[in-house]
């Protein structure tokens, strides 16, 4: 069973240098082994991600490596072995879909089998129309249907192959959260049948909780960190990783003591007065760290708070409210600028204005310590 | 009405011989990645600027006893190359070829390279993708270049004097007769040629501008090119 599993991973080394314009040489340097199921390949843009995956489609050549999907090598460089796209068999599922706009739906999805008989293809054709919930589009172009549609199409077109990998690149931007897990809940229904590796890009942390699995955090051409998405995007070890899971305030700030006892040590927010308690980290008195705090974990008070819990209460003034859809983002002023999100709701509830003074509180362990 | 026939059966020849070239020529022109490819693109584009007298007159030199195309053309065949209608179709389909290869480079280029890329990791040679991807996807560009290379070549009175002459049945295209005619002061049928000519040439223009506005794309056209 154990290798029966194993047979079917996308195993991949890769370096790759490319030129970037106007700076250094942008290096790809990854190693990853991928088993079946769903990986979220997570970063910044300008990571690296998309690079990554056009290597292993063969759509761009690794400097060094080698990649196999279960037993079949599909680039080596020591052996000279690099498979044209063609004979790959790695299904890629572009952010802007390609969707070829001159053939109808049908066509669009019977496009990879023209190797089989005819009514063999007809059959998987139409298996994979109905498997992603579009048989009803069939001889429609794709510009006449909706979003979500052209990347079930998409979908569709990519897995009727069968292929021994599927990578998606941000598949499901600018879909609703219901649709998108309605397209995911397809997308596993697919792969409980077949079982193979699918990587699948994205930075939006809506579609990480969706899909919940094994995520891997790219930066600058770097595999940074790897496991459950709570582990790595929750507790990020590093500032950069920070500030892409979605961490808004990303603060410096000096190491005053450590209570090892509460498992907490004080730190002071740079270039001001502030002090927090924080998780307790591997630091020394007068060491700098910075302290990644997200915005939604902040509560916002219009009178000093008592008998809290909570260790870090803040005064301070708001210094700008702006409506971003239905969260309302006020910039704090506490000697450091503090992001809070408040709901419009409490902005009414609050009579929020700017100027208007202000407690921030802040559990402490929704203070996470990170590197750079 | 002889020469009238002519010109066509010149601008059908011409056009025919330009797809065939055009074709992979401009194909080669949108994708290769050669950094001298402006050269290739500047000899293309000569015509269009050249006085048809100094391309009419190399073309001549060339195509000479003494020129290579000359001795080659007599040493395949057993005759000369000028003031032959095969020498007049090798000169006419220099004169117009950027119109025939500037809209299918234009139209080759517009297409997505990712279609491509999809095209390649769904098992697509690059044959199987020039034929279902890049061929129906070119095919306003290819008819631009088809119609445009045809009109051209019927309205081409330089060239065709320089290296055709005005032999009867075989070198006389109708933009020369009018000439003739002029000439002579036969205004009557020197406006019965004319009046024909004006009319093939808007026909074919205002089908083809009229087939790219249903297709909802901008026409290529020697005053739109970059």
């Amino acid at each position: 069973m154990d290798s029966e599993v194993k047979a079917a991973n996308l195993a991949a080394r890769i370096r790759k240098e490319r030129p970037s314009a106007g700076g250094p040489h942008f290096l790809l340097d990854v190693s990853l082994d991928i088993s079946p199921g769903i990986t979220i390949l997570f970063g910044p843009s300008g990571a690296g991600k998309s690079t990554l995956l056009d290597c292993i489609a063969g759509l761009l050549s690794p400097d060094a490596g080698r990649i196999t999907a279960g037993d079949h090598v599909l680039f080596d460089a020591g052996r000279g072995v690099n498979l044209p796209p063609p004979q790959r068999r790695i299904a890629y599922v572009f952010q802007s879909l390609a969707l070829f706009p001159h053939m109808t739906v049908e066509q669009n999805v019977a496009y990879g089998l023209a190797n089989l008989q005819k009514p063999q293809r007809v059959t998987r054709v139409r298996e994979a129309l109905e498997a992603f919930r579009i048989e009803n589009l069939r001889r429609r172009k794709p510009a006449e249907i909706s979003g979500g549609e052209k990347q079930r199409v998409a979908l569709a077109r990519s897995l009727v192959t069968l292929p021994r990998v599927l990578l998606l690149d941000e598949p499901l931007t600018g879909l609703d959260v219901e649709l998108k897990s309605a397209i995911i809940a397809d997308l596993r229904a697919w792969n409980a049948q077949h079982a193979i590796p699918i990587l699948y890009v994205t930075h939006s942390r809506e579609e990480i909780d969706a899909l919940g699995e094994h995520v891997i955090a790219m930066h600058q051409g770097h595999i940074l960190g790897e496991g459950i998405p709570r582990e790595v995007l929750d507790a990020p070890k590093r500032g950069v990783l920070a500030q892409a899971a979605g961490f808004e305030n990303l603060l410096d700030a000096t190491v005053l003591d450590l209570r090892e006892t509460d498992g907490v040590m004080r730190v002071r927010l740079a270039d001001s007065a502030c002090e927090i308690e924080v998780p307790l980290g591997h630091a020394a008195p007068a060491d700098r760290v910075r302290v990644a705090i997200r915005a939604g974990d902040i509560l916002l008070a219009t009178e000093r708070p008592n008998a809290l819990s909570a260790r870090n209460v803040l005064a301070g003034k708001i210094a700008s409210l702006e409506r971003r859809g239905t969260i309302v983002v006020a910039r704090v002023d506490c000697g450091v600028e503090f992001v809070v999100h408040v709901t419009p709701g409490a902005e009414r509830g609050l009579q929020l204005t700017t100027n208007k003074p202000v407690w921030l509180v802040v559990k402490t362990h929704s203070c996470h310590i990170v590197a750079d | 009405m002889e020469s009238l026939l002519l010109s066509i059966r010149l601008a059908l020849c011409v056009s025919a011989i330009l797809f065939v070239l055009g074709m992979p020529l401009a194909y080669w022109l949108a994708q290769s990645p050669w950094r001298g490819k402006f050269l290739v693109e500047s000899i293309v584009a000569l015509p269009l600027v050249l006085p048809p007298t100094v391309l009419g007159f190399y073309i001549l030199v060339a195509m000479g006893p003494r020129g290579p195309l000359g001795k080659l053309w007599q040493a395949l065949f057993g005759h000369g190359l000028a003031f032959t209608f095969s020498g007049l179709v090798l000169a006419s389909v220099l004169y117009s070829f950027p119109f025939a290869v500037q809209p299918l480079v234009a139209s080759f280029e517009s297409i997505d390279r990712k279609l491509l890329d999809a095209s390649a990791v769904l098992g697509a040679g690059s044959l199987r993708t020039f034929y279902r991807v890049i061929l129906p996807l070119s095919l306003p560009g290819i008819i631009t270049a088809l119609v445009l290379s045809f009109a051209h070549t019927i309205g081409e009175f330089g060239v065709v004097l320089m290296v055709g002459g005005n032999l009867p049945g075989i070198t006389r295209t109708a933009s020369i007769e009018i000439y003739d005619r002029v000439q002579s002061l036969e205004y009557v049928g020197a406006n019965r040629l004319a009046a024909a000519l004006l009319l093939i040439s808007f026909t074919v223009l205002s089908s083809v501008y009229g087939m790219n506005r249903r297709l909802g794309r901008r026409i290529w056209s020697p005053w739109t090119a970059k």
